[in-house]
């Protein structure tokens, strides 16, 4: 489940993904923390960075397209909850 | 306006700029010069990074995407380190962020997008094209991809799984689109003359042979 937050400052959790469940397809390595990055500290200790997967279908209630139809995007730990 | 003073490099006056875009274009040249002045980088350091980016154009993600079509070690590679195949296929990518290859397939269509900004495979393709960057592909292209698909004159069908990609972090994305039919006797510099930089974005096919 992404989080659902509005935090201060920078982000990189776009707002239509918080508070949506999606699967972790894998983990793509740690990175530095773009949050903190943003306004010159070092951004350690880096923080695992993850392939989440999410049905179209559910995030939209609108959604016209095939049922199938999927959406991926890279999220930080931090912004990723147990469903 | 005018220009009051010297500050050593040549460039359009602000008047042929358009209206809106004024402050912003005055603020990156503000911010620009203060880190010319300050010694953080030097004003020739900016015109060589200027020419290593008009030097990327999507003919290089176009080889890229002719090998892996024609090159099973390749494909593999690709799949696997993104960057080492860019590298292989001889594109720099010293200073690049990590770059993922996504490979379209009968029953998958990949389309690339950043929602946030306009991440995009630049050590690949060059410079983004003005819609990837627009707030409406931005914000339509998740919300209905194949609406979006539609406009650019591609279909895509019912039951082929669409999978949008929202670059919202180090990675970069590079789509290769099917191979088209009777393409088969076609070399790998014919093969990347179909490969169109809309395709490598995932709004195209790759065009058909003749």
């Amino acid at each position: 489940m992404t989080r659902q937050d509005i935090p201060r400052g920078h982000c990189r959790t776009p707002f239509y993904l918080r508070g949506r469940p999606g699967v972790i397809e894998r983990c793509l390595g740690h990175f530095r923390n773009p949050e903190t990055l943003a306004y010159g500290k070092p951004g350690l200790p880096k923080v695992g960075l993850y392939k989440v997967r999410y049905e179209l279908p559910h995030l939209w209630q609108s959604y016209t397209g095939g049922r199938a139809d999927t959406l991926v995007a890279d999220i930080f730990e931090f912004w990723l909850d147990p469903a | 306006m005018s220009h009051e003073h010297e500050h050593g490099h040549p460039h359009d006056p602000i008047e042929q700029d358009v209206g809106a875009r004024k402050d912003f274009i005055l603020l990156e040249m503000a911010v620009r010069e203060l880190l010319v002045e300050k010694g953080i980088f030097t004003a020739a350091d900016v015109t060589q990074q200027i020419e290593d980016m008009d030097a990327r154009t999507p003919a290089q993600g176009a080889r890229i995407v002719a090998k892996f079509w024609t090159d099973p070690k390749f494909r593999e590679l690709a799949l696997r380190d993104g960057k080492a195949a860019a590298e292989q296929a001889g594109c720099d990518m010293l200073a690049a962020p990590e770059l993922v290859i996504l490979e379209n397939t009968p029953a998958l269509h990949h389309v690339v997008v950043c929602t946030l900004c306009s991440c995009y495979p630049r050590a690949v393709l060059g410079i983004p094209p003005a819609w990837y960057k627009s707030k409406e592909y931005r914000s339509r292209v998740v919300a209905d991809p194949r609406g979006v698909l539609r406009e650019f004159g591609t279909a895509i069908a019912a039951d082929v799984e669409i999978r949008v990609v929202d670059s919202t972090a180090d990675m970069r994305y590079l789509v290769v689109p099917v191979r088209p039919a009777g393409t088969e006797r076609l070399s790998e510099a014919q093969l990347a003359e179909l490969v169109t930089r809309d395709s490598m974005v995932g709004v195209a096919h790759a065009r058909p042979p003749g």
